[in-house]
């Protein structure tokens, strides 16, 4: 039992967690004939609270129901693996990696994501404006625009072999290393980093 | 027929699209729920929730991530076909339907922005919500500003390029 916790509270390997990740595609289909996809969540909550007479948002959103439920699920999960299965160590970055964010100001490893710049008391800065407002903005927002984000086209779209998914998830890659090598380091500089 | 008796439809691209015919409620939902809790789980454990990661990806200094999505699309395109192939039905003996995506500009231009945000706050829509769940909840405000794209997308959908 202490060997198994122990290797539970491990950091999963890729060739674990990905292919999980891909069980979820016949699940969803099994259980219920759903098309895995976690962006449209954010859809159906436009739907349910503000649809504004919008025909974009005028749609019978108790049937989509199943997919709110299941981004509650994947926050419970969230709670759960970091309140029960924690890995005590701090996170491993690649060797390079780390050099790179260090000439950013990144330095701090001790959780998944950098304390330097995920935490409220950025919130009213620059760091808060450009991290969460707009990062969350650009997320919503591209997202719809490309009808699904990673899970509904790069893993639902391109396991079913549909092109516009690749194509999407091809964008996808543009726009993060195009964020990543070239606007990600003067953006961070204004921000004060 | 009256404005308010009019029946709204579900439209075709909602993005999750539902081909169950008997819509699902309460106890019915509670699968999803357990689904997408071993999902959360998978996320977290995984690290694929860290922005660590995924700036290890865009620097192509680690293979990590490449890993995790290209074997769950290879799991992915198998199970699927073994559905087909097997003309495997769904629990309430439903057959199987995977819906066509059509070609849009949006996939070229959505896509892009949609990789612009994925690199600044080291999330895709799924992961955002297991952050919120691993005690990161400042990821609220991004969850709430995501949703705020998402309507302004809407709400101008039929102006954009598309």
């Amino acid at each position: 039992m202490e060997q198994f916790i122990e290797w539970i509270t491990q950091p999963w390997p890729w060739w674990v967690a990905g292919p999980l990740i891909g069980l979820t595609v016949p699940t969803l289909l099994i259980i219920g004939n759903k098309s895995f996809g976690i962006s449209s969540s954010l859809r159906h909550v436009c739907a349910m609270c503000v649809p504004a007479n919008i025909p974009f948002f005028t749609y019978n959103w108790k049937k989509e129901m199943w997919n709110i439920v299941f981004v509650l699920g994947v926050l419970v999960g969230g709670f759960l693996a970091t309140t029960f299965l924690a890995n005590p160590e701090t996170i491993l970055v690649a060797e390079a990696t780390q050099q790179d964010l260090a000439a950013l100001g990144i330095t701090d490893y001790s959780q998944l994501l950098p304390a330097e710049i995920f935490n409220w008391e950025n919130l009213f800065t620059g760091k808060g404006l450009l991290f969460f407002v707009i990062g969350g903005f650009l997320v919503g927002f591209g997202t719809r625009y490309a009808g699904g984000c990673t899970s509904g086209h790069a893993i639902m779209g391109i396991s079913s072999l549909q092109w516009p998914s690749l194509v999407a998830t091809i964008f996808f890659m543009v726009g993060g290393f195009l964020m990543t090598h070239v606007l990600l380091g003067p953006l961070m500089k204004l921000v004060g980093f | 027929m009256s404005v308010i008796d009019k029946k709204i439809e579900t439209p075709k691209d909602c993005g999750t699209p539902n081909h169950k015919e008997v819509n699902e409620n309460g106890i019915g939902l509670l699968k999803y729920l357990i689904v997408g809790m071993l999902f959360g789980i998978i996320f977290v454990k995984g690290e694929i929730v860290s922005w660590f990661r995924i700036q290890e990806m865009f620097r192509l200094q680690s293979f990590y991530m490449y890993g995790v999505i290209g074997s769950a699309i290879v799991v992915g395109i198998i199970s699927i076909q073994l559905i087909k192939g097997l003309n495997i039905k769904t629990i309430h003996g439903e057959k199987i339907v995977v819906p066509k995506k059509e070609f849009r500009k949006g996939q070229i231009i959505g896509g892009f922005i949609f990789g612009l945000g994925w690199a600044l706050t080291g999330a895709c829509p799924g992961p955002l919500f297991a952050q919120i769940g691993s005690g990161f909840t400042v990821i609220l405000v991004t969850l709430v500003s995501a949703i705020a794209g998402t309507w302004v997308y809407g709400r101008f959908a039929d102006k954009l390029p598309n």
